[in-house]
């Protein structure tokens, strides 16, 4: 269980989390990256730029 | 030869390389994550990798382009390879393999200059499609339906962004029965397609388009390992229209999204995926 950095709540991932992985904070919906696991580490999700994509 | 090792260079695991790990993890395979993020290249000289072959899953193009351009001068193999990545990371580029091909692609223009891309559009006849040369998931494709919206849009793209949105890329619009195709091509055999519902004219599932299966038809299938084929092959996702003369190829993707496809189409897409990276692997030892 981490913080959400933008809004406080308690946030929890699956146990199969992995590195860099995207998950949403249930609170506030913000997009959030898994920065590490053990302990969960949680950072805002970086915003979409021009070249992003398939 | 012993399993292949698997290096798959991403930026965030989204679902599909969650998808893609887990399949590797599954068979047991040896997996490298390399996060673009982290990842500094010495290119004077080829470092020990540790892996045989490098499955490339950047969410942003100029990075998947430039690692890859590296990779493929160091010789090594890579999924997709760098020229798959520069020819469908641009929608110019694409068209022109397209044509080379002989695959029947909607009718294009392009210009450098605002009047000259009135004249262009105006030429297509209204409605067009602009779209930049570089980008995913719909972002910043135009409808324009009128002389006054060609000239506002036209302004504004030369006005604001980078220098590439002043390379006008126009399309004829396809007067499509409100979906579009998607359809995965994997090592030159078309393995599933969706078709892409949405009231909107931009159908992509990133966008709230509604997934459903589509038959791959033998039809289907020749268009799209020919598309796949004019790209360059490997692992590439083709986007179609349904035009009222055939099928048209609107855009070739190498870096493919498939999370809204595996339960729709009932194909293990990262299995398939997985297989072919294997294979490339093996073919290169």
């Amino acid at each position: 269980m981490a913080k959400c950095p933008e809004c406080d709540a308690e946030v929890t991932v699956g146990s199969d989390a992995v590195k860099g992985e995207i998950v949403s904070c249930p609170d506030c919906g913000a997009e959030l990256e898994v920065k590490e696991t053990a302990p969960l580490a949680l950072a805002i999700a970086p915003e979409a730029q021009e070249d992003w994509g398939e | 030869m012993s399993s292949p090792r698997v290096g798959v260079l991403l930026s965030r695991v989204r679902v599909e390389e969650k998808l893609l790990l887990g399949e590797l993890e599954s068979r047991g395979i040896e997996t490298k994550i390399i996060d673009d993020r982290e990842l500094v290249l010495a290119v004077e000289h080829r470092p020990e990798l540790g892996v045989d072959v490098i499955l490339e899953r950047c969410i942003q193009h100029g990075t998947a382009l430039y690692a890859l351009s590296v990779f493929d001068a160091w010789g090594v193999p890579t999924v997709n390879r760098y020229e798959v990545a520069e020819i469908c990371g641009n929608k110019l580029l694409t068209t022109m393999r397209l044509i080379r091909d002989g695959v029947p692609s909607p009718r294009t223009r392009v210009a450098f200059t605002p009047e000259s891309a009135l004249a262009a559009i105006e030429e297509l006849g209204y409605p067009v499609v602009l779209k930049p040369l570089i980008g995913s998931w719909g972002r910043l494709v135009s409808k324009v339906n009128d002389r006054e919206a060609a000239e506002a849009i036209v302004e504004h793209k030369d006005v604001l962004g980078n220098y590439l949105h002043s390379i006008y890329y126009v399309q004829e619009y396809i007067q499509k029965p409100g979906r579009d195709i998607r359809a995965f091509v994997v090592g030159g055999e078309t393995i599933a397609a969706i078709y892409r519902a949405s009231e909107h004219w931009i159908t992509n599932t990133a966008r709230g388009g509604q997934a459903s299966n589509c038959p791959v038809t033998p039809e289907l299938d020749e268009l799209c390992v020919r598309a796949a084929r004019a790209v360059g092959g490997g692992v590439v996702a083709i986007d179609l229209l349904e035009a009222p003369e055939g099928l048209l190829v609107n855009e070739v993707n190498y870096t493919m999204e498939f999370r809204n496809s595996i339960d729709t189409t009932g194909v293990n897409i990262p299995a398939k995926v997985i297989d072919y990276v294997l294979e490339v692997a093996r073919a290169a030892s």
